[in-house]
């Protein structure tokens, strides 16, 4: 190689590489860092046994979730969850897709006020008191919704609110395209 | 002088602060206790490598939010069941994915993480071993005479103060 | 009216700083001597402007005006006076006055100490120190303004500093790091001054060090400052993190150490004029990078000053173009000014190459490590965590050879050294070396066999730089005829101290990860329990009121043998305005050991306490060396080399 052109090419390689970093951190502008991805996209709901929230003398299993339907996780002491739920009593009045719900780190009291307060959307509400069951979904905050498919496998899971928007744009085509490619 | 009349009050608070804490304790302890010292180190370790994954940059020894302190007690349940350190990364892997886990896996799309810095290493060094034996060939006086072309009254002015000074740095 | 005086001479320094920009480069490309002038007094008038509206913020904060927002959200009736002052800087927008404050001081700095530079490269300097003010004052005065007010509705309590700030060591670390961070501006603007002029030498390298040193030395205690107060603060014994804002301040501080090297290089042999050229850019672009990293929300962390994407874009433009600007002059430039004298593979030009080699990569491994989860997020790889685990395993493996050739350095002289005459001098220190390193090993029974080589290699390491510095300074202090101090010049026992400092650093950081003990423990009032040889005592709690918190302290006395060590305090402090609670640990520090006592959790339907225990072996190794580097930074700028009068 020509000695001028290497040194040339040798001096202008750190504007660059800079070039280059300046543009993966523009990538990074605006997005949230703390996202995280579920592990069980695909996979089924965990095997569990619980009792319900409405009755601790029924009791609940992972067979009893049948989907396509939606598990919301929400507590009493999560505020974002208050905000939430007034749609989620939108959908069930409007027949739009069954929704379970997870108490997650909650106590049967408080769990029962939030029902008796905000309404019951739930076809069945799962009391997770020590939050186990939520680890064993790769639970990290409320309010989170796990989208279950027609073969009752987690297709989704959504952390935060679910809004109209949210549900119009990204959780209902998810479950239509879902039930297109499962039936010839 | 308001905080004088509010200490009675103050006092009070406190005591209501601490009776309040203690029911709450149930729910914040980060006491655990061993009794085999070699479970308790693996403890030390393992909470100390695995993160806290709601929350901003800590790992599970730093952080008491709730999650944080139902991950120690599965990690405290797991050893004392004789369950190995991967085994229990394993486990929190198979839930909250790579992230949980400070040491980044070794896989393709790590590769660059893992054997970048050295691979840079290692291509420098053959650059720099280059560029030196590249000079052994020119130990000459035509590169003395290019010292001498460039040299200029800067650098005379240099050379004479480092005599002065005594050139031992 | 004060923080109207001060928004207003922010806006006049912001003038100033586009005239101090403008002017003098106009002038010299037309030749008008009167406005090249300019440079120097509207760095005066910088510098007063924005101290005028520094003091406002502070005037703010010590009367406690909670009309300005600023002050409201971080300040409170009952904060004591001097944690008022801290609180200053204690949020994004107090910081960034900061920063701009200590860039005017540094100008004004360079202004006034530039009396035997020729005027024209004087101006270039200032007006480039001037385009780096333009950025960040414009930044504050539209985006992040601490004047701003909260009229006519305001509290009459402010929501308090955030208890973790509220202690010494926070108050001198962020003005110590950005004296570090905006130093190495200064050695910027000579590098860019010097690419404009299409000259570099050894007068230029001169020139440059010193500002170069002193900023090294800010830096290097503010680092240790910051990792000292982790230390005590947070309660777990831990030093450093590998956040990405720890690593935000480390990688300037590499750079800053291989220029160092490098400029003594270009100083002495007038070679690397074109690397130093470019370290000295990137010095500085580090820092600014580190200050985007810290504000812009791009990545996760518990340091992070702000999570605004909108002044994040702000200053990854001011970024961009800055340094962007700056690497195309380099680009155009450097040919011109990199010519090189020759130098064997065995020389202290050598050595320094390989040092600037390591450290580059170093560098370059933790910006990758740091910016890692926007690289897997753009080519959607997969979240990972990269943390300490991987951080330490590839930090030590990279920095083992470096440390090795700091013995070598001041033993091989400039220009060619022969092999076998350094084998001579060498051997014996080698050999001496791998033998104390086995005698320690003594002390390290009962751990793993990682453990105890990493041990080992420390040690070894850190005796092998000890007695080759020791031995190097000896035969020069000795020759010709006999011994006498000042054989050696100052700059030399700076050297000594810098390099002896950051081996007693390994020794800390090696011994203290692997020496120490940590337990919890259970005890109750009057109870004791042993722990390593010592004996801890948990006398009990009383209540103590300060005047912003109430705390739970408790007292624990410690004894070896049957005799009294210390006496520790670890309290459990809730402060009034916002209801925290934070742990403060009880700390005995001595040369071989710290005591460490952090109160966990009542236990309940118990008077036991969980308490935490440590033993901390070494630690205070850390700091006492980080001191003595930035010591050996310290004496090396007095040097009286730096104070020559001659002019041209």
């Amino acid at each position: 190689m020509d000695p001028v052109l290497k040194k040339k090419l040798l001096f202008i390689s750190p504007l660059a590489v800079f070039s280059v970093m300046v543009i993966l951190l523009f990538t990074g502008l605006g997005k949230d860092p703390t996202q995280l991805e579920s592990q069980l996209i695909g996979k089924p709901i965990p095997e569990f046994e619980r009792v319900t929230l409405m009755d601790t003398n029924q009791r609940v299993t992972d067979k009893d979730i049948k989907g396509p339907a939606l598990l919301n996780v929400f507590a009493s002491w999560c505020p974002s969850c208050y905000t939430e739920h007034p749609y989620l009593m939108q959908l069930q009045s409007q027949k739009a897709v069954t929704i379970y719900g997870l108490n997650y780190k909650d106590t049967v009291p408080k769990g029962l006020k939030f029902i008796n307060d905000l309404g019951d959307p739930y076809d069945t509400i799962i009391f997770d008191e020590n939050g186990r069951l939520g680890i064993e979904l790769g639970v990290y905050g409320a309010p989170e919704t796990f989208v279950i498919n027609a073969e009752n496998k987690i297709i989704y899971r959504h952390v935060g609110v679910v809004t109209d928007r949210v549900w119009q744009e990204l959780i209902k085509p998810m479950l239509v395209d879902d039930l297109k490619g499962n039936t010839p | 002088m308001k905080q004088l009349t509010l200490a009675p009050i103050k006092v009070l608070s406190l005591l209501l602060i601490m009776a309040v804490s203690a029911l709450t304790l149930k729910a914040e302890i980060i006491f655990y206790e061993f009794d085999d010292p070699v479970l308790e180190q693996r403890f030390n370790v393992l909470i100390q490598e695995l993160r806290c994954p709601k929350c901003q940059n800590n790992n599970l020894a730093d952080s008491n939010a709730p999650l944080s302190v139902d991950l120690k007690d599965i990690i405290y349940e797991q050893l004392h069941k004789g369950a190995t350190d991967d085994e229990i990364i394993s486990y929190l892997k198979a839930r909250y994915g790579d992230f949980i886990y400070y040491k980044p896996p070794v896989k393709p799309s790590t590769w660059f993480i893992w054997f970048g810095p050295f691979a840079l290493l290692l291509v420098g060094s053959f650059l720099v071993i280059r560029f030196l034996r590249s000079r052994s060939t020119t130990q000459s006086s035509t590169d003395d005479n290019t010292e001498k072309d460039s040299k200029d009254a800067s650098m005379k002015l240099v050379e004479q103060w480092q005599s002065e000074a005594g050139d031992n740095d | 009216m004060i923080p109207e005086i001060g928004n207003l001479a922010l806006n006049f320094a912001l003038a100033i700083a586009l005239l101090q920009f403008i002017l003098p480069l106009v002038g010299l490309s037309t030749n008008r001597w009167r406005l090249v002038l300019l440079a120097k007094p509207m760095a005066t008038a910088l510098f007063i402007f924005v101290s005028i509206a520094f003091a406002a913020l502070a005037w703010s904060f010590y009367i406690n005006d909670f009309t300005v927002a600023y002050v409201a959200s971080h300040s409170n009736r009952f904060l004591p006076t001097a944690y008022r002052l801290g609180a200053t800087w204690g949020g994004h927008e107090g910081s960034l006055l900061l920063w701009v404050f200590i860039l005017a001081s540094w100008t004004f700095a360079v202004a006034m100490m530039s009396r035997t530079l020729p005027a024209m490269t004087r101006a270039r300097v200032l007006a480039v120190l001037g385009a780096v003010a333009i950025g960040f004052l414009s930044f504050i005065l539209f985006t992040s303004n601490p004047f701003d007010r909260l009229l006519p509705i305001y509290p009459v309590d402010g929501s308090d500093l955030n208890p973790l700030l509220q202690d010494p060591g926070m108050v001198f670390h962020p003005p110590l790091l950005y004296m570090g961070y905006v130093g190495f501006s200064v050695a910027f603007a000579f590098a860019l001054a010097a690419l404009l002029e299409g000259r570099i030498d050894a007068l230029w390298a001169r020139w440059v060090r010193p500002w170069t040193l002193a900023a090294w030395m800010f830096l290097t205690m503010g680092i240790a400052t910051g990792s000292w107060w982790a230390y005590y603060e947070l309660g777990w014994g831990g030093w450093w993190f590998w956040d990405p804002v720890e690593n935000a301040s480390f990688m300037p501080w590499l750079i800053g150490t291989a220029l160092l090297h490098s400029l003594a290089a270009t100083e002495k042999r007038g070679v690397f004029k074109a690397w130093t050229t470019l370290l000295a850019i990137a010095a500085f672009s580090f820092s600014l990078l580190g200050t985007f990293l810290v504000r812009s929300g791009v990545l996760t962390s518990v340091h992070a000053f702000a999570n605004d994407p909108v002044r994040g874009t702000y200053i990854l433009v001011f970024l961009g173009i800055v340094v962007g600007a700056s690497l195309l002059l380099f680009a155009m430039r450097a040919s011109t000014v990199s010519v090189t004298s020759w130098f064997g593979a065995l020389s202290r030009e050598a050595l320094f190459l390989w040092n600037n080699l390591i450290l580059a990569v170093v560098t370059v491994m933790v910006l990758i490590g740091t910016l890692q989860p926007i690289i897997a997020d753009l080519l959607e790889l997969g979240k990972v965590s990269v943390g300490p685990p991987y951080f330490n395993m590839v930090f030590n493996i990279l920095m083992t050879p470096l440390v090795f050739l700091v013995a070598l350095g001041p033993v091989v002289r400039w220009r060619e050294y022969s092999f076998s005459e350094l084998v001579v001098k060498s051997r014996i220190a080698f050999v001496l070396a791998l033998v104390i390193a086995a005698v320690s090993l003594l002390g390290a029974s009962g751990k793993t066999g990682s453990e105890m080589a990493q041990v080992y290699l420390g040690i070894f390491l850190a005796s092998w730089v000890t007695i080759m510095t020791f031995k190097e300074w000896w035969s020069q202090a000795n020759r010709k005829s006999g011994f006498k101090w000042r054989k050696v010049n100052t700059s030399y026992y700076g050297m000594m101290f810098a390099h002896l400092g950051l081996v007693i650093v390994v020794v800390g950081v090696v011994l203290s990860s692997h020496l120490s003990v940590e337990k919890v423990i259970r005890m109750g009032p009057a109870q004791k329990q042993e722990v390593n040889g010592f004996v801890f005592e948990f006398v009990g709690i009383t209540q103590r009121k300060a005047s912003n918190f109430d705390a739970l302290r408790g007292e624990f006395k410690v004894y070896k043998n049957d005799k009294l060590l210390a006496t520790l305090n670890p309290e459990k402090r809730q402060y009034h305005a916002s209801g925290q609670w934070m742990t403060e640990a009880g700390i005995d520090s001595s040369l071989f050991r710290d005591l460490y006592v952090a109160m966990g959790e009542q236990l309940p339907d118990s008077t036991d306490w969980a308490v935490r225990v440590y033993i901390k072996s070494f630690v205070m190794w850390l700091w006492l060396g980080g001191l003595m580097m930035a010591f050996g930074a310290l004496i090396s700028i007095l040097d009286k080399r730096y104070r020559s009068r001659e002019s041209k």
